[in-house]
């Protein structure tokens, strides 16, 4: 096909990888915008999906970087699903936005940042969308717990708690 | 005194003056009696229970032949229906919306999240909405049929005509 | 907090100056559909800015599927959209079973379908009822869900649950319909075709209905794509994107079946393609209910399809030769989800609900991500809602078909 190829041609993608069910790109962090300006050239006009991985003591393979990001990208006219793979190190974990690009990347990496600390660069908004704004910790790091209690609560909520008990005290005093 | 031995007891704890439109009970009874004949819940949904809330408000199961009709405003509510999960960022609007109601409210948690959490044992979850309401009645079921969720608001009704002295500035 | 419009431009002489109101909307709201809540910049009665706010009722369910099985995990996508949880059971299902090999027998995929299109029957018919209450029509609201209850009924009938059915398992369905649940669906899509006409007579000239939903919320086909939305609100715009069409799943290639179109991009064209795809609904059921009855006494359920409940841990005793020729065993881990990863999207009643599952071997998925249509087009409000009045708003929003449970996951 003529868009695969076109894909091969791309100077940007450093591996490409046929899946039963996508194309799989591999990229680096410095090419990912120069790609997905190509990319949409090329009709990818609909991006599905974006998110983060986070690879903290995965043991089946070895992994260059900590975190990943994953754009799943649709082209309507050729109806091929592209997903497109970049590392981030842990210790810099940001990536360039591509909000710019696709107007629905916008809020997905919000909850990107959200959800795993990774930073969008040149993003227009870029603030927690699920946790409220002082909510300690990035919930979908590995090293981060499944439930959160007693001390690790959140400030708001530990207050919220505390002053129901202490009316429930009052009242079963009197 | 004399009007006691002429009246005739109509109902539990009612008494009428035979031939007189003059009807004797406790002031208790009559404001218990307009309480669970009307009860007022807030429309608050949250998550899943709140579309079963709206199907026993809908025509199949037709809430309002018990006089409960939703309100939309706390300020005209009775009766707050926590119908869903609460979660940890919910939870401080939860408790703002049962403040603004007025005296006397009643809380009803409806489904297994609002009882304990339910499956969701995690970070943002509230272990149940007791943890900062005082809850009345719990419902639980995953959600909990339109059939439970009346049972449990017919329980409250039986809850509040059993109250005594909840009225006046005293209370 | 910064007022997002300066104040220079809104200078009328040299000292009057108004500031912009603010109006908080939500997150307790009868017609926010849920606990969103919108910050909402007015001039006058018009929405110069609007900014979401989610997270409400953001439970951690990507969180928890890493420490569930596959099968535990579907148990957990009928919370997401709770209206239609069937279609997010078959979702889950499909990730999981491009990752583990499974075909599923064709009987389980012609059950599937028709579970997903009575889900996108329960869904539309909600839609229908709260969009019409919304706007100000109370009567559609008790007639669709005289509908929606029968639908709710046959559920009940073929999984003992209303809402959260988790009745599709990974590899095929968790138990085969019975006659009478057939018969049931042969009446319903006999029935319903008519009661959508008396939804349409209630609405379709009606001068109200007209004015608050005609030039509401237009979108272009190019923006439309461009914000990310799918289903029925790109549809509107004229783009024929559906996933039962472009990449078939189920038994989606096997019935025949319209992928209806708007022109205008508006509110109403949205309204009249749901309307037309919960008549395509329909006839899919009953295609398949016809299908159906070639495959009878045919297994629902694949025989690779795992347990309900796996070990942590496999392991497996295998004969390996020496140098020497002698033979020993040895014991080996064995993969219980093989690693690796998959993607899967379905075409939602809400639009497209796509599960990418990373595996590392074990029993739970290492990472299972979930792109929600709600959490897309929640992001398309600002967009959408620029320009226009604050009553309209609530059409917006209910146009959109959005639930909370699903963009918070």
């Amino acid at each position: 096909m003529e868009i695969i190829e076109a894909l091969k041609g791309l100077k940007e993608v450093r591996s490409l990888e046929e899946k039963e069910d996508a194309w799989v790109i591999w990229t680096e962090r410095e090419l990912t915008l120069p790609l997905m300006k190509k990319l949409k050239e090329l009709g990818f006009n609909y991006l599905i999906d974006l998110c983060g991985v986070d690879y903290l003591n995965y043991k089946s393979e070895k992994k260059n970087f900590r975190f990943e990001v994953v754009y799943h990208l649709y082209s309507l006219e050729h109806r091929i699903l592209v997903r497109v793979k970049v590392g981030i190190p842990e210790e810099e974990a940001w990536q360039y936005s591509v909000s710019h690009i696709w107007s629905c990347a916008n809020w997905l990496e919000r909850e990107c940042f959200d959800m795993f600390g990774i930073k969008f660069l040149g993003h227009p908004n870029l603030k927690r969308i699920f946790m409220p704004e002082d909510w300690k910790g990035h919930p979908l790091r590995k090293d981060y717990p499944l439930n959160i209690e007693g001390e690790e609560e959140w400030e708001t909520y530990k207050k919220l708690v505390e002053r129901h008990k202490r009316k429930r005290g009052d009242a079963a005093t009197h | 005194m004399g009007v006691e031995r002429d009246t005739i007891e109509i109902a539990d704890g009612v008494k009428q003056i035979p031939g007189t439109p003059v009807f004797i009970t406790k002031f208790d009874k009559v404001i218990n009696w307009a309480r669970a004949g009307s009860m007022w819940p807030l429309t608050f949904g949250l998550a899943c229970c709140a579309i079963e809330m709206m199907a026993t408000g809908a025509s199949h199961y037709d809430l309002d032949r018990f006089g409960i009709i939703f309100r939309a405003s706390p300020r005209q509510a009775d009766l707050i229906i926590v119908a869903g999960t609460v979660t940890k960022k919910m939870a401080p609007v939860v408790r703002r919306v049962y403040d603004q109601m007025p005296e006397p409210k009643y809380v009803v948690a409806m489904g297994s999240c609002a009882c304990s959490g339910g499956v969701f044992r995690t970070y943002s979850v509230a272990q149940g909405c007791d943890q900062f309401l005082p809850v009345d009645v719990y419902i639980p079921g995953c959600p909990p049929r339109p059939e439970a969720l009346l049972h449990g608001l017919l329980k409250l009704q039986e809850k509040i005509k059993k109250e005594t002295k909840r009225w006046g500035f005293w209370r | 907090m910064q007022p997002l419009i300066e104040l220079e431009k809104r200078q009328v002489g040299e000292e009057a100056w108004e500031e912009p109101f603010f109006l908080n909307m939500g997150p307790q709201h009868p017609s926010t559909h849920g606990v969103l809540r919108l910050r909402i910049e007015l001039e006058g009665e018009t929405i110069v800015n609007c900014e979401p706010v989610i997270g409400y009722l953001h439970r951690g369910i990507e969180k928890l599927a890493e420490t569930l099985n596959p099968n535990q995990c579907i148990l957990l996508s009928d919370r997401l959209d709770y209206i239609s949880s069937v279609a997010n059971n078959v979702a889950f299902a499909l990730a999981f079973e491009r990752l583990m090999k499974i075909e599923v027998p064709r009987r389980a995929r012609l059950i599937r379908t028709i579970v997903s299109e009575m889900a996108r029957l329960c869904s539309h018919l909600l839609w229908l009822a709260t969009h019409a209450l919304d706007i100000g029509a109370i009567t559609v609201f008790l007639y669709c869900f005289r509908e929606r209850e029968w639908l709710l009924q046959i559920f009940e009938k073929i999984c003992g649950a209303r809402l959260t059915h988790g009745y599709v398992r990974v590899g095929g369905v968790r138990r085969d319909f019975t006659p009478e649940v057939v018969e049931e669906l042969y009446e319903f899509v006999r029935v319903f075709p008519e009661r959508i006409l008396d939804y349409e007579t209630l609405l379709d000239e009606n001068r109200i209905w007209l004015k608050r939903t005609k030039g509401i919320g237009v979108v272009s086909p190019e923006k439309a794509i461009d914000l990310g939305l799918t289903g029925p609100s790109l549809r509107g715009s004229g783009v024929p994107y559906d996933v039962r069409k472009f990449r078939p799943y189920d038994a989606y290639d096997e019935v025949e079946f319209l992928v209806p179109t708007g022109k205008n991009g508006d509110t109403y064209d949205r309204y009249k393609v749901r309307m037309q795809e919960m008549r395509q609904s329909a006839s899919i059921i009953k295609q398949c209910l016809d299908k159906l009855s070639e495959t009878e006494g045919e297994p629902v359920l694949s025989e690779k399809a795992p347990d309900l409940l796996l070990p942590k841990m496999r392991k497996e005793v295998c004969p390996m030769l020496t140098p020497k020729g002698k033979v020993v065993f040895r014991t080996r881990k064995k993969e219980i989800i093989p690693k690796g990863e998959a993607f899967a999207s379905i075409e939602a009643p809400k639009g497209e609900l796509a599960v990418y599952v990373i595996s590392d071997g074990t029993d739970t998925p290492w990472r299972l991500r979930i792109r929600t249509p709600s959490f897309v087009h929640i992001s398309a409000i600002p967009y959408l809602a620029k320009g226009h009045m604050i009553a309209d708003l609530v059409a917006i929003i209910g146009t959109l078909d959005i639930v909370l449970g699903d963009s918070d996951k």
